[in-house]
């Protein structure tokens, strides 16, 4: 397959993206927002065809549905129920992948969604809460999707709240070791990382084209470990638009970078 | 035995400093009208537990709440609630922030009348450390310590449910009825607020008694509120109002605040707040939202 000669950093970013859910087989793949679910349904429509997926409401779909208003005689292919309760069976049995955005990834690899700035009892900035992340942290593989990546997501120091756990030894529970804390990829509009660098350090997988590996380390509030070798983060192919555009067909994904800049800015 | 009554007759059995489960998700099925009955009420030091959206961000602005138990707020397409946020950050409410199954947990032990149940969710997490409440403990059977998630006991729950009779029998016909079986099942009483009143022999169908998901001896009350879940959704009866909830979320914004809310919404009964919002017609011609 040959790469495609324009795209966006949004596609460039689902493609890059549903390589998270590529090799995972039979496990509910959860994307929440528009990107990390597009590119949970690109990875069911081709390299993982296994993978289970939620009409992101209470049914269990065998085929991905497209984003956003759907033609009044669409049938969504339902294949079973999955309310929000039976959820949590399927998170707990660990047969899960998600892919979310938090507003905070600090160098464990802890994330959070929950408060920014002053104090526990009277946060600056209330946001969402912890959510399910702390359960979806411990029980099975997460990735991340972050659209603006610099230094307030990827702070310096830890999070202001932790969700999520991430590879911290001074938060390890008894028993446990940090093998089973399992973050796959981080997804930004400057690159891919995983937290596969020595001692789990966060490291670069792959620049979008036209990205350097400073620009990352700048806008990372800590080091960031870099390869020797660091390749561009692989087009998209013509093919795989054509299935994104089907997925999405009002182009939400246009709205989810800022100024929904080409995929290639080198 | 006839278990209907009216959303006054509800509130009159609230205590202050009761804690309360809400059924629903976000904006989605909340007993809405129940909870404006408490608004209107002299009710107060609340500790609400919910899969929160505008249910807990208006007993908060109306200063109901002295305690929230919740893994989140939010309004879904509008992600933070203003006003719970408005609460958090002048520091005027208590919290108990936990994981969403955790809170599933924790209502779970409460229904099956056992102190607690372990798990391994919270554990490298704040919602350990920020809740010394919460106790991590020893396995008797393996070396790893697991967070002990303790009951979650409720005096009452309000949940809304499409149909029932009133005997009790409640069913809920949208995809989900989310945790509200085990919000009725936590609860030392349930009231059920719902958009239809039917004859006991509407569930003779089992293909209706199949969306029933507790049984009769765990509602406490039947309130018939047609629409009574607006501005929150009723699967597959309406959706959620989104221009009402933008409305609500601008209020935070201005000046007068929730008074001014209040002031334009509430009305001194669920027949005025509807015929303030456009009337039940308009409620039920809400279209259902696209996921």
């Amino acid at each position: 397959m040959t790469a495609a000669a324009e795209y966006t950093l949004a596609e460039l970013c689902i493609v890059a993206a549903s390589k998270s859910f590529a090799d995972e087989g039979e496990v509910l793949g959860t994307g929440i927002g528009v990107v990390p679910r597009l590119a949970a349904s690109l990875a069911m429509k081709t390299t993982n065809p296994d993978l289970m997926m939620t009409d992101s409401e209470a049914w269990m779909l065998s085929e991905p549905n497209p984003i956003g208003s759907r033609a009044a005689d669409f049938v969504p292919s339902t294949e079973s129920w999955m309310g929000f309760s039976r959820i949590f069976d399927n998170v707990w049995s660990r047969k899960r992948h998600a892919m979310l955005g938090p507003t905070q990834i600090d160098k464990f690899g802890q994330s959070n969604t929950s408060a920014l700035g002053g104090s526990y009892d009277k946060p600056k900035t209330m946001m969402l809460g912890a959510r399910g992340f702390p359960g979806n942290s411990i029980s099975h593989p997460n990735s991340f999707f972050i659209p603006g990546h610099n230094t307030r997501v990827f702070k310096e120091g830890e999070c202001d709240f932790v969700s999520s756990v991430g590879y911290n030894p001074a938060r390890l529970p008894k028993g446990h070791s940090l093998d089973d804390i399992d973050i796959r990829l981080v997804i930004t509009n400057l690159c891919v990382m995983d937290f596969g660098g020595p001692d789990h350090q966060i490291q670069l997988v792959s620049l979008h084209p036209g990205v350097t590996a400073e620009e990352v380390q700048q806008n990372t509030g800590y080091p960031v470990h870099i390869p020797a070798e660091v390749p561009t983060t692989e087009a998209p192919t013509q093919e795989q638009l054509d299935i994104i555009m089907a997925l999405d067909p009002h182009n939400q994904r246009a709205h989810q970078i800022l100024d929904n800049p080409p995929g290639n800015r080198s | 035995m006839n278990k209907q009554m009216t959303a006054s007759e509800v509130v009159a059995q609230l205590e202050d400093g009761m804690t309360v489960g809400i059924g629903g998700w976000g904006p989605r099925r909340k007993p809405m009208a129940l909870v404006r009955e408490i608004l209107r009420s002299g009710l107060k030091d609340l500790t609400i537990v919910s899969y929160g959206g505008a249910d807990v961000g208006m007993l908060c602005a109306a200063g109901k709440v002295k305690k929230v138990v919740f893994a989140f707020v939010s309004l879904d397409f509008i992600p933070l609630e203003p006003y719970f946020r408005q609460a958090r950050q002048s520091g005027s409410i208590e919290v108990m922030e936990i994981d969403e199954g955790m809170m599933l947990l924790g209502l779970r032990a409460a229904s099956w009348g056992i102190p607690f149940i372990p798990t391994e969710v919270g554990l490298g997490t704040d919602v350990i450390t920020q809740n010394p409440d919460i106790k991590v403990i020893d396995s008797p059977y393996d070396d790893k310590e697991w967070v002990a998630m303790p009951a979650l006991k409720l005096d009452a729950s309000l949940i809304h449910a499409d149909k029932a009779d009133v005997r009790g029998v409640c069913q809920i016909a949208g995809p989900d009825h989310y945790m509200d079986d085990w919000f009725a099942r936590a609860a030392a009483k349930t009231f059920v607020s719902c958009d239809e009143l039917v004859e006991s022999e509407y569930f003779h169908d089992p293909a209706q008694a199949r969306m029933v998901h507790w049984e009769r001896s765990m509602t406490t009350g039947v309130v018939p509120i047609a629409g009574g879940a607006h501005p929150t959704s009723c699967s597959p009866l309406y959706g959620f109002d989104v221009a009402h909830f933008k409305a609500y979320a601008a209020s935070a914004k201005g000046e007068g605040g929730f008074n001014d809310y209040i002031q334009q919404y509430l009305g001194a009964s669920e027949q005025e707040y509807q015929s303030n919002v456009g009337g039940l017609d308009a409620i039920c011609a809400i279209e259902l939202p696209t996921y």
